[in-house]
């Protein structure tokens, strides 16, 4: 199943965009991800690092949305 | 909750509207230009954490509006969705309206659509036109009212731009004056087979009680909360019944055999809705420009960089606490001198009629004197501080600072969102505890509940600014007081927010072990504050509540401190016995025993400890004329205080028990007397551990 193009959200290079392939989280998280919109082939850009280099702030949907690295670890996206 | 969520009509023509949205959406500023009920509203997601309820009129009818909690979602994935689901689904609102963000649809529309499965009754309001006007976002009003099949109204609700038509909306649907036809969400083969298998049954036993297709959905994904609400609204098991029963089990066979199990029939699921919205949003929003958003981009890319965030954020505390600082001074000292030019022509009053001493000191020394204080100390640095704080609440900075402090709370092992509850606590810890809510793992709310009282309140703000300008300031020359000023008090915050993450990281590592839950913030846009609503708002609803407060906690209290210092048992007055029994303790922390007295006397509202301790030491001195602050110092220092004595006072104003109304809040929000207790203890013993040893090294290293 895992294909060889995908990376992990958090390695997303920041002003890169990418679809989301994948969620590997499971329960509340999963759910919570699904209703920010993050399903199968949605764009997400990374916008911004916070000043410590964790979270990340990126474009879903057309709104700003903060995902710490555990979180963004657990979807699975490709590079255009 | 529920006992909250009960809706009484007043009449039997009553209308119930449940207002609905995302969280930010300005659902509130909805909410109240539709009642005028008085709620505060502030631009950082979930603000709104109880249900406030509302009436208007319109036209012949009353409605009562519900606010519910601000949503993404209504699959109750949280406390809050749980709320604003059950609130829909088993509380039979006359209509729903649903705020949704224009600049933001798609994603709003995520709710409507979940909720257009539940109830056909819906209003779609799509606020904030102006802002996506300021965006070029255009929004085909008509043809999303078609797609939808509900009426659509836009609204900019700051400037009550439709509103009007809203209303007019929810009379028609309330008054069955509009029918709709809410768009039907046709879910796949297999999907749509096994809903057609279970429904039959179990539409027969709902007698349109509910939405018979919606509740088929939730009986195939088994979701138990919804299956233990369900059965306490319909009073009777639905899953007992053995046709149900039956058919759920051919309906699941269909679904395994297509390989649709738990989490894939949710995923797909919510992916056909999100599509749905997506599909509809591509028909009627345009983009004149697709750099909509470029500039709130540029701002965060400067106000969360990692070279300038934090020093921003600290700076931006700074200018916020010198301007609340200089401009507190001139309008302090014109207050105090003009309330005791006051005070003086009430003694010639009393003087001329004649009343016996005790009534003049009683009404006059006790009770008017502290509320002069009280009112000269507090009111100027409270009507500065804020409206700026509203100010950046308003531009949507908040969540910022949440976004940059993530990382600290999160070694802490406590939850980003604590942030934002901390920055509640500037404005009173009472709120910031009640908005824990919005932090939905206990442990981690808990933890926030406990540790909100090590940022200053908006009481504790006024004792810090005195006692740093009286004792501090003076040290250096002219233009450069209300700089040292400042840089002290931004020190103070700093302490605080450190002994935030100190606290909650020992506490997560101690009596509330575990890790940090998941975590998602929405940096929502950046918002054109509205100066004027900004004033007016925290001018009444913050400045003059708490002053009020104050005041009503202050003149009984200066009735006391009179009468306390008036009795004389044997040589000395009541109010030194118990001064000098604290003194001991109180000067092993750098106090004195009438400090600590006024801390103890204070705990129905910090507000008045500056003004109990100089009141306790005019009772018992010889200076009776006070009309500065450079009088008052010399007051102070005439009892003893150094600067050692400064800095105690102001570790322990930070670090003590919460306020009288914050313990009942923590009471009242924890439902345990032992979080209430623990939330007493924690930041009393931090404040005496650290009074101690920063008073007797001090002492030990001869630097007094």
């Amino acid at each position: 199943m895992i294909n060889d193009k995908y990376i992990a959200l958090n390695f997303l290079p920041i002003g890169q965009k990418a679809r989301v392939k994948m969620l590997t989280s499971d329960g509340t998280i999963r759910r919570r991800m699904l209703d920010l919109g993050l399903i199968s082939d949605t764009v997400v850009e990374a916008l911004q690092k916070s000043p410590s280099g964790d979270p990340t702030a990126y474009h879903i949907r057309g709104a700003v949305i903060a995902l710490r690295s555990e979180e963004a670890s657990k979807i699975m996206v490709e590079v255009n | 909750m529920e006992s909250e969520l009960r809706i009484e009509r007043i009449r039997p023509g009553d209308k119930v509207v449940a207002l609905a949205g995302n969280p930010n959406v300005g659902k509130s500023t909805v909410f109240n230009s539709l009642t005028g009920l008085n709620q505060h509203t502030g631009n950082w997601p979930g603000k709104t954490v109880t249900n406030a309820q509302g009436k208007y009129r319109h036209k012949d009818r009353n409605f009562i509006m519900v606010d519910i909690p601000g949503t993404y979602s209504l699959m109750a994935n949280s406390a809050e969705e749980e709320v604003a689901r059950d609130f829909v689904c088993f509380s039979n609102p006359d209509a729903t309206v649903i705020v949704t963000d224009a600049t933001c649809l798609e994603r709003n529309l995520n709710l409507v659509l979940q909720t257009l499965e539940i109830t056909p009754d819906v209003v779609v309001c799509v606020n904030l036109l102006d802002e996506a006007k300021r965006k070029k976002i255009n929004i085909n009003l008509k043809e999303l009212s078609k797609q939808l099949g509900v009426p659509v109204i836009g609204t900019s609700a700051r400037s009550g731009e439709g509103l009007n038509e809203l209303m007019d909306a929810v009379y028609n649907v309330t008054n069955e004056k509009a029918i709709t036809s809410p768009l039907k969400i046709n879910y796949d083969d297999t999907i749509e087979h096994a809903i057609a298998i279970l429904e039959p049954s179990i539409e027969e036993l709902l007698a349109d009680r509910l939405n018979s297709r919606w509740v088929t959905l939730k009986l195939l994904d088994g979701d138990k909360t919804l299956l233990k609400a369900l059965q306490k609204y319909l009073d009777f098991d639905l899953m007992a019944n053995i046709s149900v029963a039956k058919k759920l089990k051919e309906a699941r066979d269909v679904l395994t055999a297509a390989g649709i199990e738990n989490d894939l029939f949710r995923d797909k699921i919510v992916s056909h809705i999100v599509c749905t919205a997506e599909k509809i949003c591509a028909k009627v929003v345009t983009f004149e420009s697709q750099k909509y958003n470029r500039t709130d981009r540029k701002i965060d890319s400067i106000l969360t960089s990692r070279l300038f965030g934090i020093p921003i954020m600290v700076g931006m505390l700074a200018v916020v606490f010198w301007l609340t600082i200089t401009g507190a001074n001139y309008p302090s000292e014109l207050i105090a001198t003009f309330l005791f030019w006051v005070e003086d022509r009430l003694t010639d009053f009393f003087v001329w009629a004649g009343t016996p001493p005790w009534v003049h000191g009683l009404l006059v020394m006790g009770i008017y004197r502290t509320l002069a204080w009280v009112v000269s100390v507090m009111l100027p640095p409270m009507a500065i501080f804020f409206p700026l704080f509203t100010l950046l609440e308003d531009l949507g900075y908040l969540p910022r600072v949440a976004f940059n402090l993530d990382n600290l709370f999160k070694k802490a092992c406590a939850h980003g969102k604590q942030a934002l509850t901390m920055c509640m606590g500037f404005g009173c810890n009472a709120a910031g505890v009640i908005g824990c809510r919005i932090i939905d793992s206990p442990r981690e709310r808990l933890i926030a509940t406990i540790t909100n009282n090590f940022v200053p309140c908006n009481g504790r703000f006024p004792t810090l600014i005195a006692i740093i300008t009286m004792f501090f300031a003076g040290v250096v020359a002219g233009p450069f007081q209300s700089i040292v000023s400042t840089l002290l008090l931004t020190g103070v915050i700093v302490l605080g927010v450190m002994m935030t993450l100190l606290i909650s990281r020992i506490l997560s590592q101690t009596i509330l072990k575990g890790i940090p839950s998941s975590f998602t913030l929405e940096l929502p846009p950046y918002r054109k504050p509205q100066i004027g609503r900004v004033i007016v708002r925290s001018v009444f609803n913050r400045t003059l509540f708490v002053l009020g407060r104050a005041v009503a906690v202050a003149a009984p209290a200066g009735l006391v401190i009179w009468v306390l210092a008036n009795i004389h048992v044997g040589e000395l007055s009541l109010l030194s016995h118990c001064a000098g029994f604290l003194d001991p303790f109180a000067k092993l922390l750098g106090l004195d025993g009438y400090i600590l007295m006024a801390f103890v006397l204070g705990f129905p509202a910090n507000e008045i400890v500056v003004p109990i301790i100089i009141m306790s030491y005019i009772a018992t001195g010889n200076i009776l004329e006070l009309d500065n602050l450079g009088q008052l110092r010399e007051l102070l220092v005439s009892h003893g205080w150094t600067w050692l004595t400064a800095v105690c006072v102001m570790l322990f104003s930070l670090m003590h028990w919460p306020c009288g109304t914050t313990c009942w809040t923590i009471k009242k929000e924890t439902q345990s007397w032992k979080w209430t207790i623990i939330s007493f203890l924690v930041p009393t013993i931090t404040g005496i551990v650290i009074c101690l040893i920063v008073a007797n090294s001090v002492r030990l290293l001869g630097l007094v």
